[in-house]
């Protein structure tokens, strides 16, 4: 299981929850779960999430590996200027 | 991808100050821009703009128009689809308004003509039967229940209830307990700010030259950060197969973020399909301003506990921007970035996301961050003063760094803030004397960087030269730094190396050139691809010596037997390689893609020093120096270019720069006389220390330093300011009339 530590507006679709479990050993599996879990993120999902793993920000890279001692954080999806 | 993991190494090439590959023509006038641009039996175009802030179009007669001799196509909303996805349909709405104007400056309509002056006289002729709406271009005017609607149905699920329909985004991030963490402080300050919208300010108006053929085929040349991108959304919005869509990317003159989407291209494209011509087009400065960029303007309100020896106990933010009259795009950037300097036990920002009658915003150097850090960087400041504490000291006693919690939730891998705030301390500048009038001001900034999709090839010519083919415009100096990494790889001098910008049709897909992602990511991607080519190079000389491959390493430009165990042959260099490339198995090339990531995020410090004019109000920049973590400097010289030129940005939003609205909604100042960007008269030279502290994400050390220089110069400026007057300023610009209103009220 996979701690996710979710951004503040995000806990609406989570009962309040900042922070969840789910099993998966990679970005993709991570973003399937949480859908089918918690479908108030889907929305949120669909709009763009990068990951933040181990202090280290992935914009997308569905097959990053994700270690069960991982410090896994959700972050709006990155752009820039 | 697994992170490049950077090793130390003795630099030769990289870290030089190399000429620069555009140098001759851009001084001589030979660089093409997007204006530049031509094609046989071209028409010209241009752009009937909407005189209203908000109406409803009843109708488009173009019938006038189009009887006028020489015009050969008129183009309407009508002309377009209506994309399935809200972003491409907000982008094509945007290029032209479906329904109702949203903006003073929103296109409506658009001919292609023989010349210019055809053109121009076809628009007075389309007549569009406007019903005039009510408007609203204050951010927090627009958040309030009752105020006119910009867009129905744009609300997302996050938003609470009980605000108007223009609020369609909420955003909350932090840790700890806020009401604990203010009970330990000895002082807390409360203050609230706004910003105005600022424009990205490039030199070159958009423009470009699109030709589409009878067989559906079409080529478009633009000024852009991003054509492949650009290719996206014009196959996007014309229903067009991208293979069928080839873009090309001139010289550019200026882009800060503003380049980072279309405006114009997919209008372009679609008069050349109905006229059966190339057309260009080409913005005025009066469009650039009322049509494209800008950024967002904000109010914010910030709440900072700190005790009396300087650690901060408690911060919070609440930021509102408006991003115009479609969805905004970086308030997440700017909730996000409003205490990353910090190591607090207790945080919480909120960030909410406004339409409002302007035009859309666009991406500008790290978008969202320096508004927010402006009004967080003020208070710390406020507070170092009522305890009369260094706000250097202060800065350092709560930094963040390795380990620490950031306010947007990830811990710290190694970052370089610690580092710029001491380099700071230890500089002349900060314990140089100060005159009457004179005041001192510093701030942080931060920026998250990225790498993104990057394709790269590295073709070794015959004649021992090498060819680099990239797909991302230069903005900053990459062609340099790219080829110096590639001759840093190869062992080949500088001079022998030339890198291109290629079209969409000859290299597969590259991210727009935002993010401060190019030195970075196209440079991991020139460093994998020379590799490749080394690789197949020490193949080359291993056959032709008859040892294994594995027998043969690269060394100062060179295929060199390992070892005693694989036989004495003379080293083969590169051009001995290339030279007898046919007769052992055909042309070298080398190869990357790749999406990357470890990009590693960017603080800066700036120092600067002003004097303000208690008479008129002005505020004289004297001294201005910039403290920022390169990870490695491939070419100083534009390292510090970007360093320099965000500063001298900032320093525009700070002391002047503004979009002025009327009462009747629209804009007052589109133009540079009235939009006052700093001239070099205005500016002092702007120092820079670069700190090189190597990101692990990238096989040189290197960081991104395209954003981060923009971040500081809003709180610093503000707090010099401040300091200079004796008054608390809270609003940006503080142009000479805001500054006289603040000291005649004093």
């Amino acid at each position: 299981m996979v701690k996710v530590l979710l951004w503040g507006s995000l806990r609406q679709a989570t009962g309040g929850l900042a922070e969840v479990e789910v099993e998966a050993a990679n970005f993709k599996q991570l973003l399937d779960r949480l859908a089918v879990e918690y479908p108030g993120l889907k929305p949120q999902i669909a709009r763009g999430i990068s990951l933040s793993l181990d202090g280290v920000i992935y914009r997308e890279a569905w097959f990053t590996e994700i270690g069960p001692d991982s410090e896994v954080v959700l972050m709006p999806y990155m752009t820039g200027g | 991808m697994s992170l490049d993991e950077y090793r130390k190494r003795e630099f030769k090439q990289v870290g030089t100050r190399v000429r620069r590959p555009d140098g001759v023509d851009k001084v001589t006038g030979r660089a093409m821009y997007g204006a530049d641009a031509t094609a046989p039996g071209m028409l010209w175009g241009r752009i009937l703009r909407s005189p209203h802030a908000h109406a409803r179009i009843r109708s488009i007669d173009v019938s006038a128009a189009l009887a006028l001799k020489g015009v050969k196509a008129v183009v309407t909303a009508e002309d377009f689809g209506v994309p399935e996805d809200d972003f491409t349909r907000d982008v094509q709405d945007n290029c032209m308004a479906r329904g109702r104007a949203l903006y003073d400056g929103h296109a409506v309509a658009a001919v292609a003509a023989v010349d210019q002056a055809t053109a121009r006289a076809a628009l007075k002729l389309i007549k569009v039967d406007y019903e005039i709406l009510p408007h609203v271009t204050d951010v927090d005017a627009a958040m309030q229940p009752g105020a006119p609607v910009v867009q129905e149905g744009r609300v997302q699920e996050n938003v609470p209830k009980g605000f108007s329909d223009n609020v369609t985004a909420h955003f909350e991030f932090g840790h700890g307990d806020l009401d604990a963490g203010f009970a330990k402080a000895d002082k807390i300050v409360e203050r609230s700010f706004k910003t105005a919208a600022t424009h990205q300010g490039y030199i070159e108006p958009h423009a470009c030259l699109a030709s589409v053929t009878s067989d559906g085929k079409a080529d478009l040349w633009c000024c852009t950060q991003g054509h492949f991108y650009v290719r996206t959304l014009c196959a996007g919005i014309l229903g067009m197969e991208a293979s069928q869509l080839r873009v090309t990317a001139s010289e550019i003159g200026g882009g800060f973020g503003g380049k980072t989407t279309v405006f114009i291209e997919p209008v372009a494209l679609m008069l050349s399909k109905k006229a059966g011509r190339p057309v260009k087009l080409v913005m005025s400065r009066d469009e650039v301003f009322r049509a494209t960029g800008p950024t967002v303007s904000s109010s914010s309100d910030i709440k900072i506990g700190m005790t009396k020896d300087g650690r901060i106990t408690a911060a919070e933010a609440t930021l509102r921007y408006q991003g115009g009259a479609f969805p905004c795009g970086t308030t997440e950037f700017g909730t996000q970035a409003a205490f990353a300097a910090y190591d607090l036990d207790a945080v919480r920002t909120y960030g909410w996301s406004v339409m409002t009658n302007r035009p859309k915003e666009a991406a500008y150097r790290a978008p969202g961050a320096p508004v927010a850090i402006y009004a967080v960087e003020s208070v710390v400041d406020e507070l170092c003063q009522h305890f009369g504490l260094d706000p250097l000291d202060v800065r350092l006693k709560n930094a963040a760094r390795k380990g620490t919690k950031s306010s947007y939730g990830p811990t710290f891998p190694d970052i370089g803030l610690v580092a710029t705030l001491e380099a700071a301390r230890a500089h002349p500048h900060y314990k140089a004397p100060l005159g009457p009038n004179q005041g001192r001001g510093l701030s942080c900034g931060f920026w998250f960087n990225f790498g993104g999709n990057t394709c790269v090839s590295l073709n070794v010519n015959t004649d021992g030269t090498v060819g680099i083919t990239e797909g991302n415009p230069d903005i900053g100096g990459s062609r340099a730094s790219i080829s110096l990494m590639a001759a840093e790889e190869l062992g080949i001098p500088y001079d022998n190396i030339r890198t291109i910008v290629a079209d969409t049709s000859s290299l597969g897909y590259n991210d727009v050139t935002d993010g401060s992602r190019v030195t970075f990511a196209v440079g991991l991607a020139t460093i994998k691809a020379a590799r490749d080519a080394v690789r197949k190079m020490c193949a080359r000389a291993a056959k032709i010596w008859g040892i294994d491959e594995e027998a043969v390493q690269w060394k100062d430009g060179a295929a060199v037997p390992a070892g005693p165990n694989a036989g004495k042959f003379p080293p083969m260099t590169l051009a001995e390689i290339a030279a007898v490339s046919a007769e052992t198995g055909g042309p070298i090339a080398g190869h990357y893609e790749v999406n990357a990531d470890g990009a590693g995020v960017s603080f800066g410090v700036h120092l600067c020093d002003v004097e303000v004019d208690r008479e008129t109000g002005a505020t004289k920049v004297l001294r201005y120096t910039v403290f920022q973590d390169a990870g490695k400097a491939v070419h100083p010289d534009y390292v510090e270019g970007q360093m320099q030129g965000g500063a001298v940005q900032g320093i525009g939003w700070a002391l002047n720069e503004e979009y002025i609205y009327g009462e009747d909604g629209r804009l007052q100042n589109p133009t540079f006389l009235d939009y006052r960007v700093p001239v070099a008269s205005d500016l002092p030279m702007i120092e820079t220390v670069i700190l090189e502290i190597p990101n692990p994400g990238h096989p040189y050390g290197v960081r991104g330093v395209g954003e981060t220089g923009i971040v500081p110069p809003l709180a610093a400026l503000s707090n010099a300011v401040s300091h200079a007057i004796g008054l608390r300023m809270s609003e940006l610009p503080m142009s000479p009339p805001r500054i006289l209103k603040a000291l005649g009220g004093s």
